[in-house]
């Protein structure tokens, strides 16, 4: 009696119907505000394709599947008034899409901003090489193999980044394990006189700068935001200092800062593969590697037990805690597991590059791969397309910079003011995992 | 597995939050430990379960001395906890959770999450817990999330099971529900260690009841003895809920809410097409069992959500597009359900949480510099008048007690002229005497003429300051009820299911 | 933009959790878990008293603070020495006859590290000359500190110095040297632009975050990029370069546009001060600081007091720019020098450093600002005596590293003292 025949009362056929159910018919805010959104940044890219498509007097382009202008390899000219329309048709049919509210909300929306973009840069590209003023046209060359080598650091550095943050530990100093590894990795290469050598060294550097962050972040429990600028400039100064102090004595520095650089490695069979052979497998062994560890971390972060207790102690360490999994060991190992991903970043940037070390080396690569985990939402996948899509801008950035159509300054701001707007307009407010930032102290 | 607490002591610094702790737990029994908020349960708790060092005093596990220095010693050693705050991980999955810790593979660390279903599935069948093993935690309602933890505490074999405050967040429904669980636990042999602060609980399913006051066990009681008794065992003195008032003289409405829905960023509408009226000179209450939309409700009242539809009308204005800085200026007073949250600034002097929301006034800064003088004033009587306990104005609020910091929040807000009272959980975490304080000054904020919104998750608290009383359920006010109705049928209502009373005293 | 849309709220208590926002002193009480007691609450109210100004005027609580600082840069001295000593010539060449004479190699560590220190010190306050040089290097750096401090009072992290104050010195040099005014007014003007200039390029970012929630760490570092592109775009225009070159460099700002000296030093160096005196009645005495650090400390509270989160944003990152933009005015104007790539140098990353030495107050900043401008400036004369200047980059940043864990400082001195310690800190990605 009571209670409970009561409650049993009301659920029978006739009784008053319980309220649950569905509530009145309002439209979410949040989901204007999305398609308002979307609206104004397909509005603005569909005026943008279109302006380019009128603007452009001559379709005709030079183009070349190589790196360089070879005896195999010359330039081919391609009408490109077809693919124009096809960028045009894409964005306005997205445009509509918006319009009438029908842009998908599963995975399919991102293929379609992906599609989106790549129209947009088509045509943003293609509308740079046409219409040239010079005698002689410059030739569009293939950038995908050189996108690939640039993004190598910064896919390893956002890998760095996902480890750290997935565990609770914020890494601002991405660029300074860049730093570290690149420094000593050449030094590694020198001393051992072998390349790989140099990304043991890199590894080395990068673990080191990795514990540094641990034991101020852990057991100091320093603002990790404020310990990541601070390790950037320690790196910066350090590495200065040691280079100022290698003698220029050539013998000496022969030695030290005279690394032997990784060489370019074509995977028999599939680099003949045209396009896709001379972008994936025509590429150095931190290259590879660079493959390898995207599928690693995801595969350590999403189907393995400790990667299960990484997540877990970056969203509730307590929770993670009263199961009895000790919180700062773990986030340890994923820090100093980061570390090796970062400093195998930096070493690019001697052994996998141009070889010897030099102040600003890293060039700031080590922020970008910050703005990558976040524009990755902290994913592996996510941040290394994000990664991706940074290489590809640095990379087209060099070869539209010698063009006219716009002043060379606005292609170098390019994907700062991509990040911004994507920062701003898509993942404003993302969720960073739960813990992110906070040192776990027990009661 | 019979568990033995001897003298346990626990000390932060000078305080002592536990002092000489003696209790038994014989193998099959719920004991009952019942206490005040603050009496030193969870630091007990926290102790039995590896979470805290002992500063003395030792744990005996079927007559063999242990020491937990982790939570995974005590697991280890059979003892199983449902912490209050719940440690799921929001994020993942049921079984996730419940593996996390003692995770399934298929070897080389590789997850078998399949493995790891078919377990949960398996003691959710076994001890009729009904959970979805791959459903995600964030998604599910509070009870069942509950269910997840006991899940996860059996699955590691607990021999005695901790349930801290396990009925806090449940409807009457499921606090009868989650009893029946405790009793099929026992009977499969699991100990239960029972914490609450409520007297009803106790009585209903306990085998034995320690009760603990001030870090000390003061008494052992039967489940028989009565709730007068036990009650005073637990603070210590006669106490009475009843807060004593006149009859309210009831002047015409001054916040009128129509059809109010409020939708939350994931896209559900949390809550659904709400009406109301709070009148001058009456206090009204809004029951409801926590996450029934009460918080929603709440915040777009104040302006610090905006409805997705319907009007909110003071005194016949429309208010529902105003912010909360309006309608601070219009004469609404908040008190905040989490008080550190939003209701003070931690960092901040006691003197510069009493002018939070006052500080553009005239009276407290002009042409843009403060006045400190004035602000200095203001405090110096604020915490005179409502007996603030603090060293000095200048101390930061995070230093005061839960009941303190409360009432610098009242404080502030009884100190402007106010038309609407909104107070929200008003007196969670604030001990007795406090608590009696912040009761008497609503009531008399409502004499003056105030409407008044109390929203409590605590039954009793409403009872005691209502003089109407709206239950909230699933986003609805499901019936608007005087306050002589049983409370069993309150209880109903809280738990969804509509009466007849529903339509009286619209 | 409410609360709902942050997902769901934390189950944990938040209240006196060591990692709380709200504490800035660590707590070792949960008070959920023992609540109710007055006595332990009273020791930690007069330990967290310590770090909050405006609290009663007792230096005493601010000794633990010092003695930290002074500790930090005592080992960072230390370690530095160790640096010196490895990395000179003639100690390596003692270390070959180390078994021999062993003497040799201490003899000579102690030299090298008295000749580099000895020189730094010289070289920074050894002369009249040496200390305006060093007052002059100071400047900008308290200014942009002030900018981070302000910022990070408001809960923002503001690593856009650096863009800000490339904009800053961009507009200011441009006004200065292509408009032709009195000079008095001249430089008002130019010093007018250069503040307003990074005060937009700030308040762009405030404003991003305030509107869209975009986090302040990621948008300033981009708009450094975009800052320097535009002085790139800017410096390839004819208006800024100099007649008859096509080098990205422009010419000097005329003399009616430079600072005016006064005591040997240009005129931004007093202005640096003042405007440390006024962030701290802003901070302090305002009701903009009011709503500053309530923001900064507690937005929630803050938002449910009535003030406006996303006008305190935009404010703070809009004064936080003006600083930096006044920062830029001693190389530009100050100096006389010309724009070019490099004209900002890395002030505005220091200025991070010596916001966060400075504990986010203005008095810290400038005491900071001094001590890394004498540092800066000592550095070339340490160069001389053979240790490369990029030494003083590495102790710059141990010291904060160490002062920014009180207690590895306290270990390593075997110091005694509780408390004091935490500095103010936003917390974490926290937006």
């Amino acid at each position: 009696m009571g209670i409970v025949s009561l409650l049993d009362k009301t659920a029978e056929p006739g009784g008053p119907a319980p309220s649950s159910g569905t509530g009145p018919q309002v439209r979410d805010r949040a989901d204007v505000r999305r398609q308002r959104r979307l609206i104004v940044v397909f509005g603005i890219v569909a005026l943008l394709v279109g302006y380019f498509y009128l603007d452009i007097d001559d379709f005709e382009i030079q183009y070349s599947l190589a790196e360089r202008i070879t005896k195999e390899d010359r330039p081919q000219p391609w009408d490109t008034q077809l693919m124009m329309i096809v960028c045009l048709v894409v964005v306005v049919v997205s445009l509509v899409l918006a319009l009438v509210n029908r842009v998908p909300r599963n995975a399919w929306a991102g293929v379609l901003f992906v599609l989106v973009g790549v129209a947009f840069l088509a045509a943003f590209i293609i509308w740079n090489f046409t219409d040239q003023d010079g005698a002689v046209a410059r030739t569009f060359f293939n950038p995908l193999p050189e996108a690939m080598r640039r993004s190598t650091p910064l896919v390893l550095g956002a890998l760095a980044g996902v480890l750290c943050e997935r565990a609770g530990v914020i890494n601002i100093a991405i660029e300074g394990q860049f730093i570290a590894g690149a420094f000593f990795a050449a030094v590694a290469s020198s001393l051992a006189y072998s390349a790989e050598m140099g990304l043991v060294g890199g590894i080395i550097a990068g673990v080191g700068i990795a514990a540094m962050l641990g034991v101020f972040a852990m057991r100091y429990h320093v603002n990790q935001v404020v310990l990541g600028v601070v390790l950037v400039a320690f790196a910066t100064g350090f590495t200065s200092f040691l280079l100022k102090q290698i003698p220029s004595d050539p013998d000496i520095r022969q030695y030290l800062n005279a690394p032997l650089i990784l060489e370019r490695i074509a995977i028999p069979g599939l680099s003949d593969i045209p396009v896709i052979g001379l972008t994936f497998f025509n590429q150095t062994l931190l290259v590879y590697i660079m493959y390898v560890s995207i599928g690693l971390v995801t595969f350590l972060l999403y189907q393995t037990k400790w990667g299960l207790r990484v997540r877990s102690v970056g969203e509730h360490p307590k929770a993670a805690d009263t199961v009895g999994i000790k919180v700062n060991r773990v986030r340890w190992q994923a820090v100093l597991l980061g570390g090796v991903f970062a400093g195998l970043g930096g070493a690019f940037f001697t052994v996998g590059s141009n070889g010897t070390f030099d102040n600003g080396v890293s060039a700031n690569y080590g922020f970008i791969a910050l703005a990558a985990v976040i524009m990755g939402r902290w994913h592996p996948v996510g941040g290394t397309l994000a990664a991706l899509f940074f290489g590809f801008m640095l990379t087209i950035e060099v070869q539209l910079g010698q063009l006219d159509r716009i002043p060379p300054a606005f292609i170098q701001a390019m994907p700062y003011i991509a990040t911004v707007i994507a920062v701003a307009g898509f993942v404003g407010r993302v969720r960073p995992p739960a813990a992110d930032g906070e040192p776990y102290v027990k009661s | 597995m019979k568990l033995e607490i001897r003298g346990l002591t626990k000390r932060f610094g000078s305080f002592t939050a536990n002092d000489g702790i003696d209790l038994t737990i014989e193998p099959g029994e719920i004991h009952c430990l019942l206490g005040e908020n603050g009496a030193g349960k969870s630091t007990l708790m926290n102790m039995l379960y590896g979470l805290l060092d002992p500063t003395e005093g030792e744990i005996v596990v079927d007559g063999v001395p242990v020491s937990f220095s982790s939570p995974g010693d005590a697991i280890e050693a059979g003892i199983g906890m449902v912490h209050q705050h719940f440690m799921l991980v929001p994020v993942f999955t049921v079984a996730e959770n419940v593996m996390l810790g003692r995770e399934q593979t298929r070897g080389l660390g590789v997850l078998n999450r399949r493995k790891a279903s078919h377990l949960v599935r398996e003691l959710s069948e076994r001890f009729h817990l009904a959970v979805d093993p791959d459903a995600m935690v964030e998604d599910l309602p509070v009870g069942v999330q509950q269910r997840v933890e006991i899940i996860k505490a059996l699955s590691n074999d607990a021999k005695v099971l901790i349930l801290d405050e396990p009925t806090a967040v449940l409807t009457p429904q499921e606090i009868d529900e989650l009893m029946e669980i405790m009793r099929e636990l026992k009977a499969q042999g699991t100990s239960i260690i029972f914490i609450t602060h409520k007297l009803r609980e106790v009585r209903a399913v306990g085998d034995r009841i320690s009760v603990i006051r001030r870090g000390k066990v003061v008494g052992t009681a039967a489940p028989t003895a009565s709730e007068a008794e036990l009650a005073e065992m637990m603070v210590g003195r006669e106490v009475s809920l009843r807060v004593t008032k006149e009859a309210a003289s009831v002047g015409k409405p001054v916040l009128e809410v129509r059809d109010v829905t409020v939708i939350d960023p994931r896209g559900h509408q949390v809550v659904k097409n709400v009406s109301f009226e709070a009148r001058a000179g009456e206090v009204l209450g809004i029951a409801g069992v926590q996450g029934n939309g009460q918080t929603e409700l709440i915040k777009s009242l104040l302006g610090l959500v905006r409805p997705d539809a319907g009007q909110i009308l003071l005194e016949g204005r429309d208010i529902s597009r105003h912010g909360p800085r309006q309608s601070l200026e219009d004469g609404i007073g908040y008190i905040p359900e989490d008080r550190s949250h939003d209701g003070y600034v931690g960092g901040f002097s006691v003197r510069e949480n009493l002018i939070l929301d006052l500080y553009r006034h005239e009276e407290f800064s002009r042409g843009g510099a403060l006045r400190l003088d004035e602000i200095r004033a203001n405090a110096e009587a604020r915490i005179a008048e409502f007996d603030i306990r603090t060293e000095s104005a200048s101390t930061p609020v995070s230093a005061l007690s839960g009941g303190n910091q409360q009432k610098v929040v009242v404080a502030r807000e009884f100190s402007r002229p106010l038309k609407v009272l909104i107070a929200s959980q008003p007196t969670r975490g604030v001990d007795v005497g406090s608590i009696e304080f912040i009761h008497k000054r609503i009531v008399s904020e409502r004499d003056k003429g105030t409407a008044v919104i109390i929203v409590s998750t605590e039954l009793d608290e409403v009872y005691a300051l209502s003089d109407r009383i709206a239950v909230m359920y699933d986003g609805r006010i499901v019936a608007t009820v005087d306050p002589d109705l049983p409370r069993e049928d309150i209880g109903l209502l809280m738990a969804g299911a509509t009466t007849d009373e529903e339509s009286t005293a619209r | 933009m409410s609360d709902l849309e942050k997902g769901p709220e934390p189950r944990e208590p938040r209240r006196g959790t060591p990692h709380d926002p709200d504490a800035e002193h660590v707590d070792v009480l949960d008070p959920d878990a023992v609540g109710g007691e007055d006595a332990a609450k009273q020791v930690q109210a007069s330990m967290a008293a310590a770090d909050r100004p405006g609290g009663p005027l007792d230096l005493s609580v601010y000794l633990p603070t010092a003695k930290v600082t002074a500790g930090a840069i005592l080992i960072a001295l230390v370690i530095g020495a160790v640096l010196i000593a490895i990395s000179d010539d003639g100690v390596i060449e003692s270390l070959s006859y180390f078994t021999s004479y062993p003497w040799d190699f201490f003899t000579r560590s102690g030299d090298a590290i008295w000749s580099a220190y000895s020189a730094l010190v010289r070289g920074s306050v050894g002369s009249g000359a040496a200390i305006s040089t060093t007052l002059e290097r100071s400047a900008p750096l308290i200014c942009a500190g002030l900018s981070v401090a302000l910022a990070f009072r408001a809960g923002l992290f503001n690593i856009g110095g650096q863009g800000q104050l490339t904009i800053g010195a961009l507009c200011a040099g441009y006004v200065g040297f292509t408009w032709d005014l009195p000079s008095g007014v001249h430089v008002v003007a130019a010093a007018l632009a250069g503040i307003l200039g990074g005060a937009v390029w700030g308040g762009i970012v405030g404003l991003l975050k305030a509107r869209t929630g975009a986090h302040e760490v990621i948008t300033t570092i981009m708009f450094n990029y975009i800052a320097v592109a535009v002085l790139t775009y800017a410096l390839s225009k004819d208006a800024f370069q100099r007649p008859g070159s096509d080098n990205p460099q422009s010419l000097p700002v005329a003399d009616s546009a430079r600072l005016p000296e006064i005591f040997g030093v240009h005129i931004g160096v007093l202005l640096a001060f003042l405007a440390a005196g006024l962030v701290w009645w802003i901070l302090e005495r305002s009701t903009l600081g009011f709503e500053l650090r309530a923001v900064g400390a507690n937005a929630d509270a803050s938002r449910t007091a009535g003030m406006s989160i996303p006008k305190v944003y935009t404010l703070a990152m809009l004064l936080a720019g003006a600083l930096a933009g006044l920062a830029s005015l001693s190389g530009v104007l100050g100096r006389g020098d010309s724009l070019s790539l490099s004209v900002v140098g890395s002030t505005g990353f220091d200025a991070i450093t010596v916001a966060l030495l400075g504990r986010a107050t203005p008095l810290g900043t400038v005491l900071a600002g001094l001590l890394f401008g004498a540092m800066s400036v000592g550095g070339g004369a340490m160069e001389a005596a053979g240790t490369p200047r990029e030494l003083t980059d590495v102790l710059q940043a141990l010291i904060v590293l160490f002062v920014a864990a009180p207690a590895l400082v306290k270990g390593l001195m075997r110091v005694k003292e509780s408390g004091g310690g935490a500095t103010v800190m936003a917390k974490g990605w926290g937006s």
